[in-house]
Parts: structure tokens; C-alpha cells; sequence
């Protein structure tokens, strides 16, 4: 799928004329303002770049790092730190969209729309309460804790592929209509 | 409809007897950064040096930036080319470097030329021949970057470079691809590094395409099967790319997506760039090719034995 170049995730980049525009920091330069956040890869995961990069922001939004507002990393200075093709960045970004957690504002960039900290938090404590009651039974089962993660990580994996990767996060983000240009 | 970039058609090139490159049909569309990978002597420099117009091809034709003859002076002046090694002249220089290369182009950006060198840290009035491996790269990239190119073509960008220079090098060439919208097309046998980096993919190996397409589409419509070898035979819903099998336990890679049933006692995983690219290049009659009329398994159209290429 060709990820469309006119897209408003795009919008951060579509001001600059070529090359001549100048004042970029590519190959590493000092990081441009804007962003809480900054990226990492993890080149051992085995996780495709683009949900690393949507996980690394779902995980800043359950920690606080991202509030609704915030202005994620421009796609020009993820790639120009990262190294990576910007289709990458943008389909991390559409992604987040799709979730409802982000949405690019033209000729500005991409925001975070919804938070994640809150939502979850009544259900987590039940949710953690019955996943310690699976984890007693795999380790009465004879499961070390590699196998228990690696039976997890598997399970998970058929889960999201059966889901279709995007789409439908029941309940997992709260939508904060923000004043979009 | 996106225009392509690279157009190939029963393109071929002969070297005396040596047949670079045969039958070669491909359509690489805009706005990617496309990978073209194969072992070494798989055709691709030939692939590219027929692109840019640095070679005449022996049979068939190949067109440039939506069908514009290769080597044609519109061609020319919008495909940018770095070649093997990226070379500069070592006694100029990069002061030097700019003035010929302006002088010597219709379209030449002699301000972004000097703020990249600027930010790389490249002294100006130093010789191209004293700069080290990573800086002399970084000079002939500049300089092409700065013809304002629609299509930058590079052949084996980074084999000379260390891990930093290489991920700077990207980072230029992919910061070009975000600001400007260029297209890249670049030849590597070094497949890790190119997972990152490329989200077309063109396998060439022994003169022929292999394999093509979208890096996502590619990705999503292969899997690894892992089952009992026993029953590795018997396995013929989809078709099977390339089979590992030990006494026990077998690996399929087979051309299925995540939608398609898995065997009972057979476990199904998602596969990487590297991993697909190599279970192909073991399997040269094996073929992923768009198009309806170039579906799965060409045959081999002739009768050498197909041996692992690699």
C-alpha cells in the first residue's frame, strides 16, 4: 500500500521547497524543537520500525510523557535521526490516526489527540488480577518465565494478526476534539 | 496512476557473450525508496547503468521518469547518479567540486551544496582526496542532491562505509525523500541494513527479476510454517517458496497471508525483508512478480540446473 504522499501526516514536510530551503539538521544534527518525545529503534525485536515507533508513542501516552496537544516528532527529523524511509513515519503516524490518537494539522505536523493514561486505569487493576491467576496456572503447568513470555508474545501476535493490526481499539482511546485548523 | 520512476522491457545486455542481463521487465513507481538486491554479478549495476544512460542495451528498452528515453537529455537532467565507490576527483576541491558541477548542470543549488557540507562539517578548500571515506561519500551525494534530481540513483552507496558514516549517508538521502519528495532507487548486496531503509523491493539474481513489489505487500503475503518434516510433503495449500527441513522439524516459506488456514501441528510466523530475499535466492526459479500475466513460479526457461546462487 502506497502510503498517499498528499496525506496531512505529510503536512509537516509540504512547506519546504527543495532542497534550497535549507536549515535542516539532516545526518544527526541537533534535534529540532517541538516534541516531547524522540524515537528509538530496537533493531532485536523482530517488531516492523513503523509499530515500534506507534507503540513507542502509545507507551509515552500511558506514561504521561504525551498529553493531548503535544506536537509528535516532525516525519522529516525522525527520519533524518532514525535513518529510516519516510514512508515509515507516516504510516506510524496514519496508524495513530486510525487509533484516534493523533491528527495531523495541515502545514503544522501531527498532535496528539486522546490521551491513554486515564482510560484504562479501573480496568487495568482487574485485568492485571486475572492475568496473575493465568501466570499462577502456567507456572503450576511447569512454565519458566521465557516460556511464559514467549507462549504470551505468541499469543498476542495471532491475536493482533487475527484483529487485522488497526481498526478497532475498543474503548482505548478518549477522544479530545481539539481546535484543528 | 503514479508514474514510474524506472521502466524496464525485455531489457538485456550483453557483454560479448557474457549476458548481463536478460529479458529484464520491471516498473519501479515514484515516490519509493526502492532496494535493488542480488549476489554479487546478478546484474545490478548493468540495471542501473542502463537507467541512468551510461550503457546501451543489446535487446528490449528502458524509459526513465514516466517515459522519457534513458539517456535522453531530459532524462539526464533529472536523475541524479552516484556511482560505485562514490567517487570525487581527489585533487579538487570540494570548493572545487561545486564550481565544476555547477557549471557543468542546467539546475545546480550551489547554497543548499555549501549548508550541507556546512552541517557535515566538510572544510571546503580541503582535497576531496584527503577527506575520509564517509566525508567523500557524504561530497558526491551532496553534489548530486544538489541538481535538484526527481530520481537519485545509487550503486552500492554504502559498501565502503563504517556504521556511522552509513547512517548519516541514509539519513541525507532518506531526508531528501521526506523534504522533496525524491525518488531512490540504490543497489546493495547487504540486505540487513536495507529492512530500514527501502519500502520497494527488486531481487535480481543471475540477470533476471526475481522478485518485486512493495515491501509492506511483500512482507504480508509470506509466511514461515514451522511443522513436523514429516508432513513437509504433504504441505500444498499455498505455494512453498523455499523449505528448510531437518530430521524433525521442517520451515516452509510459503506465499500465504496471515488470512490463509494453517495446518494443524503447524505454527505460522511473520517473516522479515532479509529472510524473504534469502529464501528466493536459494530458490532462483522461484518468482513473486506483479501483474497477472507474471503470477507465482515462472518456470526456469532454461535447462541449467538451478544451483544456490549464494
Amino acid at each position: 500500500m502506497v502510503i498517499d504522499k498528499g496525506d496531512s501526516t505529510q503536512a509537516d514536510t509540504s512547506g519546504a521547497s527543495p532542497a534550497s530551503a535549507g536549515g535542516g539538521t539532516p545526518g544527526g544534527g541537533p534535534r529540532g524543537p517541538g516534541s516531547p518525545i524522540e524515537f528509538r529503534l530496537d533493531a532485536t525485536s523482530g517488531v516492523p520500525t513503523y509499530l515500534q515507533l506507534v507503540q513507542q508513542v502509545e507507551h509515552a501516552l500511558r506514561l504521561g510523557y504525551l498529553k493531548p496537544g503535544d506536537q509528535l516528532p516532525k516525519v522529516r527529523d525522525v527520519v533524518a535521526w532514525l535513518a529510516i524511509n519516510p514512508n515509515t513515519v507516516l504510516k506510524a503516524y496514519k496508524e495513530l490516526e486510525i487509533k484516534g490518537l493523533a491528527a495531523g494539522r495541515p502545514g503544522q505536523g501531527t498532535f496528539v489527540q486522546a490521551t491513554l493514561s486515564q482510560v484504562a486505569l479501573p480496568e487495568l487493576a482487574g485485568l492485571q488480577k486475572s492475568l496473575l491467576g493465568w501466570l499462577t496456572a502456567a507456572d503450576a503447568a511447569g512454565l519458566d518465565q521465557d516460556g511464559i513470555v514467549a507462549l504470551f508474545t505468541s499469543a498476542l501476535r495471532d491475536f493482533h494478526e487475527r484483529r487485522g493490526g488497526a481498526g478497532d481499539r475498543r474503548g482505548a482511546a478518549s477522544a479530545e476534539t481539539e481546535g484543528v485548523a | 496512476m503514479t508514474m514510474n520512476v524506472i521502466e524496464a522491457s525485455g531489457l538485456g545486455k550483453r557483454y560479448g557473450s557474457a549476458r548481463a542481463l536478460r529479458e529484464c521487465t520491471l516498473a519501479i513507481p515514484a515516490g519509493h525508496v526502492a532496494a535493488l538486491v542480488g549476489p554479487n554479478g546478478a546484474g545490478k549495476t548493468t540495471l542501473l547503468n542502463l537507467a541512468v544512460g551510461l550503457a546501451e542495451p543489446t535487446a528490449g528498452a528502458v524509459t526513465v521518469l514516466g517515459g522519457l528515453p534513458a539517456g535522453s537529455p531530459a532524462a539526464l537532467d533529472g536523475i541524479a547518479f552516484v556511482a560505485q565507490d562514490t567517487p570525487v576527483y581527489k585533487n579538487l576541491s570540494a570548493a572545487d567540486m561545486l564550481h565544476l558541477t555547477a557549471n557543468l548542470n542546467r539546475r545546480f543549488d550551489r547554497r543548499y551544496a555549501k549548508e550541507r557540507l556546512g552541517e557535515l562539517g566538510i572544510p571546503l578548500n580541503r582535497k576531496a582526496g584527503k577527506l575520509s571515506g564517509g566525508q567523500q561519500a557524504q561530497l558526491a551525494l551532496t553534489v548530486a542532491l544538489a541538481r535538484l534530481p526527481r530520481l537519485l540513483v545509487l550503486d552500492e552507496p554504502m559498501a565502503m562505509l563504517d556504521p556511522l558514516a552509513r547512517h548519516d549517508f541514509m539519513a541525507t538521502v532518506l531526508t531528501a525523500a521526506a523534504d522533496d519528495g525524491v525518488s531512490v532507487v540504490l543497489s546493495s548486496h547487504v540486505l540487513a541494513e536495507l529492512e530500514r531503509v527501502a519500502d520497494y523491493l527488486i531481487l535480481l539474481s543471475r540477470g533476471r527479476v526475481q522478485v518485486a513489489g512493495e515491501v509492506d505487500g511483500l512482507l504480508a503475503t509470506h509466511r514461515m510454517l514451522t511443522g513436523p518434516a514429516a508432513e513437509a510433503d504433504r504441505y500444498t495449500e499455498r505455494p512453498v517458496v523455499h523449505a528448510r527441513r531437518a530430521e524433525a522439524q521442517a520451515h516452509l516459506l510459503v506465499r500465504a497471508s496471515a488470512d490463509d488456514p494453517v495446518p494443524p501441528g503447524w505454527e505460522a510466523h511473520p517473516v522479515g525483508l532479509e529472510e524473504l530475499a534469502m529464501a528466493y535466492l536459494r530458490e532462483p526459479g522461484a518468482a513473486a512478480l506483479p501483474g497477472p500475466a507474471r503470477g507465482w513460479a515462472l518456470p526456469p526457461e532454461t535447462g541449467e540446473p538451478s544451483e544456490v546462487t549464494r
